[in-house]
């Protein structure tokens, strides 16, 4: 109990190694295991051909066939291991399969053929990623036009929220006037109200502005976040008024003043409520899935949804799509983690 | 943007400095209340109203049919007994998801972030491996998992290798149960590990100084100095951990689809469900299940708002 004691209470800069670090550390690469793991099979899976794909135990890395160039073949010949009658094994080349039968030739000696069950030969195998996956996904399922609809909605949904957002931001920390308490409140009060809870409204709202299987349909209910303005409205109180003071003086008028001073001043903030706005967005499923019914309108989630839940899946595809959608977020993830986490720790908001 | 100035000019001119202010929140206000305050207003006359038009007009004021259709039940611990059967293994389904997930992500949440509060090599690597299924839409996280868990996946060869038979992960009940509170704590972990290591480094190291100058066991150590201190911090996850459960929907609707049958068919996807997903739209019907599990999200926000006054991260949403 002890030592578990130790471990729970144990801080930085002390000293010698016991149990409990090994404890630590064995947790930490199980975690790093676990979560990075089944990430890491994704994107492995998806450079795998569909008979890749469909081999079971499956092998760990992506493996095709080995074939070679044989004079007098257009194509290259996919190569075996054969087991001949006579109990040699060759590397050969198979020229064509009749039912159980195989015919196979030395690729360095084509002109003698033999004859083999298919049984007694076997593939053999290289490393090989199938970038097939990747590039036909685009002209198969029109993977651009999902692509174009995700990156229309995050980009134009993110815009809005950052000038909605900021300019009530603004009024609400930098002007005195009757009922700013109050819709302070009423905007803050906001996030105890979740979409769940107002689907078949909203539904009956966007229908009635003629927004069902639009883009917008999707943009305009999202775009008034509050939590954009309370993370804004925090970061100006900081800025100090003096400035409003000097430019006004200067006859700058109001929407100068905050398209000229407040924003370009509010750029950190700014930053992270892109980088929320652009998460949420391109991560949204319940209200797309609600409000864009027709496939060509769909998102990326929608289709990966779309696909998957189709019966004969195809997984080769599906993996690549999967692995393209969690890409912009691995991205950012790569690059702004730390932002990310010490703003999410400060603010506590996801 | 600045084709913004002159009308911004000019309304300045007609309505003076402060009051500019409403010109400022107008946008932000408009969208408010026309996607959130509006629909809650009307949200109550779709659970008073039948029919399966969408249009208030054209649906009869039938009172509180839809309510009680959801609660006429002859026995309210046995779903099957219910008229409405599925709405209330959802209910059951919900209620058991949220609280296993919850207590048991708060617990790997509070792990992780005492071993991420030590000394130890590549520290913000690590909270960065924890935090990163947060950010994976949920879409992707579901995917992920039901590629490793289908019936020819990685899980099965691995059980496979040491002798075991395979098994269908996602098409047993208590499995397929049991993967959605795995995958949903796998992909939220992160987020609450976060809220709590900040608390955790709140804590003021001399503290433990003195408690050990003291003599103060290790373990007393945790149980009197971390734990009060880090309470506030584990009310705020458990709360939020809680209202974000009882919405679970979008990896648990890809993942399983609900099934098999309706063992991990949630709340809020029977609202889904009722409302678009099925041959005949009640949205009545729908409306009234969000009217109950409206009330359960502000019981536990009021729950919230009891132990965390100043706390503004008491959230019911993740999106925004």
């Amino acid at each position: 109990m002890a030592s578990v004691g130790a471990m729970l209470t144990a801080r930085r800069g002390r000293g010698k190694a016991d149990w409990t670090d090994w404890f630590s550390y064995g947790y930490l690469v199980l975690g790093l295991l676990l979560m990075f793991g089944p990430v890491l099979w994704l994107v492995l899976s998806s450079f795998k051909s569909e008979a890749a794909l469909n081999e079971f135990p499956p092998q760990l890395l992506p493996y095709g066939q080995k074939s070679v160039a044989v004079a007098g073949n257009e194509h290259p010949l996919p190569l075996f291991n054969a087991t001949l009658p006579d109990g040699t094994t060759r590397q050969l080349a198979e020229v064509r399969r009749i039912g159980i039968q195989s015919t196979l030739v030395d690729p360095k000696a084509p002109d003698q053929e033999f004859k083999v069950n298919i049984r007694d030969r076997k593939p053999v195998r290289e490393f090989q990623l199938a970038l097939g996956n990747y590039t036909e996904i685009f002209g198969k399922f029109s993977f651009g036009t999902f692509l174009w609809n995700s990156v229309f909605i995050t980009v134009v949904a993110t815009l809005i929220t950052l000038l909605f957002n900021a300019m009530a931001a603004f009024a609400l920390s930098k002007y005195r006037f009757g009922g700013r308490n109050a819709v302070f409140l009423l905007i803050i009060s906001t996030l105890m109200i979740p979409p769940t809870i107002i689907l078949v409204p909203n539904f009956l709202v966007v229908s009635e502005l003629g927004l069902l299987n639009s883009l917008w349909g999707v943009i305009w209910p999202a775009v008034a976040t509050p939590t954009g303005v309370f993370l804004l409205r925090q970061y100006m109180l900081t800025i100090p008024d003096e400035l409003i003071e000097a430019a006004r003086m200067d006859h700058a008028s109001e929407w100068r003043i905050f398209w000229r001073i407040i924003l370009p001043l509010s750029a950190p903030a700014l930053a992270v409520l892109a980088i929320f706005s652009v998460m949420w967005r391109w991560n949204d499923f319940l209200w797309p899935l609600i409000v864009l019914s027709r496939t060509e309108k769909f998102t990326l989630q929608l289709a990966l949804n779309a696909f998957q839940g189709e019966l004969t899946t195809q997984w080769n595809y599906l993996l690549a799509m999967t692995v393209i959608t969690l890409l912009p977020v691995t991205l950012v993830f790569a690059f702004l983690q730390r932002h990310i986490t010490t703003g999410i720790a400060a603010s506590g908001v996801k | 943007m600045n084709a913004l100035e002159v009308p911004m000019r000019a309304l300045q001119r007609a309505l003076g400095v402060p009051r500019i202010a409403w010109i400022f929140v107008a946008p932000n206000l408009a969208i408010l209340g026309l996607f959130t305050f509006l629909p809650i207003v009307v949200n109550f006359y779709f659970a008073f109203s039948g029919g399966v038009e969408l249009y208030p007009s054209q649906r009869p004021y039938t009172g509180l049919e839809n309510l009680q259709t959801l609660f006429d039940c002859e026995n309210f611990l046995d779903p099957t007994t219910c008229r409405k059967d599925l709405f209330w293994r959802a209910i059951y389904n919900t209620g058991k998801f949220a609280l296993l997930q919850v207590a048991l992500m708060v617990g790997f949440a509070l792990i992780t972030a005492l071993v991420l509060n030590r000394k130890i090599l590549g520290r913000g690597f690590f909270r960065g491996v924890f935090f990163y299924p947060v950010l994976l839409s949920p879409v992707v996280v579901a995917l992920i998992w039901k590629w490793v868990l289908q019936r020819e996946g990685v899980l099965n060869a691995v059980l496979a290798a040491g002798g075991g038979s395979p098994v269908g992960w996602l098409s047993d009940a208590s499995w397929a149960f049991f993967w959605c509170v795995f995958v949903s704590i796998w992909a939220h972990m992160g987020f609450y590990t976060l809220i709590l290591l900040a608390g955790l480094q709140a804590i003021p190291g001399d503290l433990y100084e003195a408690a050990e100058m003291d003599g103060a066991s290790p373990w007393r150590r945790f149980s009197r100095i971390t734990l009060p201190l880090l309470m506030p911090n584990l009310i705020v996850v458990l709360v939020l951990g809680l209202i974000r459960a009882v919405q679970v929907f979008d990896e648990i609707f890809v993942l399983t689809g609900g099934g098999p049958g309706s063992a991990t068919t949630f709340i809020v996807q029977f609202i889904y469900q009722t409302a678009f997903a099925e041959a005949i739209h009640q949205y009545g019907l729908a409306a009234a299940a969000s009217l109950v599990l409206a009330l359960s999200l502000l019981a536990l926000t009021l729950v919230q708002l009891r132990f965390t006054r100043r706390n503004l991260a008491g959230r019911g949403r993740d999106n925004g």
